[in-house]
């Protein structure tokens, strides 16, 4: 397989990938370097979704990124959903495969969101548990991703980043900083978006995303957060993710745009944005 | 709060939101678990309006969205992928008692979800025209072929071929009577196709492992064999013989 060409992911911009783009991006890919997919979206048997990605292989870094392994949850992980990654993980040799600090399965159902969890010292011990599993079966660090939320729990006994320095110190792991992600948190839950990047351990994060949000409220009139990867990334985002490369130095950064996804050349401008403050500090 | 409790009241709006999620200022988080309420069903809803969108026109947008409000909390996903959730949707349909008068509706569900399925199935070589043809009869009559795995086939008695072409090509409005649908992918795009007049009951007898001849005979008399084969070899549905 020839996505050995590509064994680390370049720190540039990449973007989520989506079929519609796929002539595009052989034509045209602009300051794009590499793509990520979902991992569950291609463990289909064969078709046009495995045949495409058998050709951006040959031409871009990839980073595959699961949704469903459900690392927050209570229930031990899927095995036949793991044996299913590393059957995708060993076909494309990805150059990152992350998952989400989030639950998505109870009892059999999934339930095709990320779910939070309260941050205590049995969850950490649980998810730390997950992600030496998932590391052992695909015989790789993986990355993980810290998660968008609308709320939070009475019974955390820690905060986000220190839970997740926690697991990283366990087993090992990188860190996906999703910066969307902390300013949505941030609104939502009340803390300072810039004190949370302060403290975020820089030198384990692998990637970063940035992705859009739309403005809702709730019963008291608080402005809450809703990620949904519907729109361009937000200006005040933008700020924080300068500061964050300001701080860190430059990342592999990806675009994430899921939902009314727009024509390539809305990708090429939020791409190129993130190559305008990545390039003056590679 | 435990993730049973969490999850239950996910897929239940009348269950109270669980104790101990919270708002900044330690208030409880209701219209907040709502989000999380709304993102699970929305993201289903979506996931199912993709799969069959010939469905939703015949039965409308908003009847859609109701209907499958009901499917998807009696039937969560209980697999990770997607791309073929709704698998239980057509005996759904055909249980649903508002839909009593549309009792063709399970038979075009299931086109739709065969039409995923072709799509995602595994890529086989076809065998050659020349193979094929280099076969004698006599020897042809006796073996059994193997079909690709994009290959599937729905029997129906609704004419549910004219009625998914006449809702997505804008194919003339549907008459009466049953209509078996093949559905065939040559490359990656599959597309139905009506069968002639046995072809149900021939490839019935070809997926069940019997011998063309065995097929032939269960297809009945005036079962037009040349233009079925030159069917399935134009949509690479023969792999091998045996």
């Amino acid at each position: 397989m020839t996505g050995t060409a590509f064994p680390i992911l370049p720190t540039k911009p990449g973007v989520g990938y989506k079929a519609q783009h796929f002539a595009s991006l052989l034509t045209d890919a602009g300051p794009v370097a590499w793509l990520e997919i979902h991992a569950e979206n291609y463990m289909g048997d064969g078709g046009r979704p495995l045949a495409q990605l058998r050709h951006l292989a040959e031409r871009f870094a990839l980073s595959v990124h699961g949704v469903g392994l459900s690392i927050g949850g209570e229930a031990p992980l899927d095995a036949g959903h793991l044996a299913r990654l590393k059957t995708l993980c060993d076909w494309l040799q990805p150059a990152s495969f992350s998952e989400h600090l989030a639950w998505s399965t109870h009892d059999g159902a999934y339930l095709n969101d990320l779910l939070p969890l309260p941050y205590t010292a049995r969850t950490v011990a649980r998810v730390a548990e997950h992600v030496d599993h998932v590391q052992s079966v695909l015989g790789r660090r993986m990355l993980l991703e810290n998660p968008s939320s609308y709320l939070a729990f009475a019974a955390s006994e820690m905060s986000e980043v220190e839970f997740l320095v926690e697991v990283a110190r366990r087993t090992g792991c990188g860190l996906l900083l999703d910066v969307n992600n902390v300013f949505i948190s941030a609104t939502n839950l009340g803390f300072t978006a810039m004190g949370f990047i302060e403290r975020f351990p820089m030198d384990l994060v692998g990637e970063i995303h940035l992705g859009g949000h739309y403005a809702d409220q709730d019963e008291g009139g608080a402005v809450v957060l809703i990620d949904n990867h519907g729109h361009p990334v937000a200006d005040p985002v933008w700020a924080l993710y300068a500061a964050t490369i300001a701080r860190g130095g430059p990342k592999p950064t990806l675009i994430e745009w899921d939902n009314d996804v727009p024509e390539w050349q809305a990708m090429v401008s939020e791409a190129a944005r993130a190559a305008a403050i990545l390039e003056p500090l590679s | 709060m435990t993730e049973a409790e969490f999850a239950a009241a996910l897929l239940d709006p009348q269950r109270p939101v669980p104790a101990g999620l919270i708002r900044p200022d330690g208030t409880p988080a209701d219209r907040r678990f709502d989000i999380y309420r709304n993102n699970v069903a929305v993201g289903l809803t979506e996931a199912l309006r993709a799969g069959f969108p010939v469905v939703e026109k015949l039965v409308g947008a908003a009847f859609f969205a109701a209907m499958v409000g009901i499917f998807l909390r009696k039937n969560p996903p209980q697999s990770r992928i997607m791309m073929l959730y709704g698998d239980k949707l057509p005996d759904f349909l055909a249980s649903f008692p508002p839909l009593a008068a549309y009792p063709y509706l399970p038979d075009v569900a299931r086109i739709e979800q065969s039409l995923r399925e072709s799509y995602h199935a595994a890529d086989v070589e076809p065998l050659s025209h020349e193979v094929l043809a280099e076969t004698s009869e006599a020897v042809l009559l006796g073996r059994r072929i193997r079909l690709a795995p994009p290959v599937r086939l729905i029997r129906s008695p609704w004419p549910v071929h004219s009625i998914w072409c006449a809702n997505v090509d804008g194919g003339p409005k549907p008459g009466a009577g049953p209509q078996d649908v093949l559905v065939l992918r040559p490359g990656f795009d599959p597309r139905p196709h009506l069968l002639p007049a046995g072809g149900g009951s021939f490839l019935s007898l070809l997926m069940g492992r019997a011998t063309i001849a065995e097929a032939i005979d269960a297809a009945g008399p005036g079962f037009d064999l040349p233009a079925v084969l030159s069917l399935l070899l134009s949509g690479g549905a023969i792999t091998g013989l045996e």
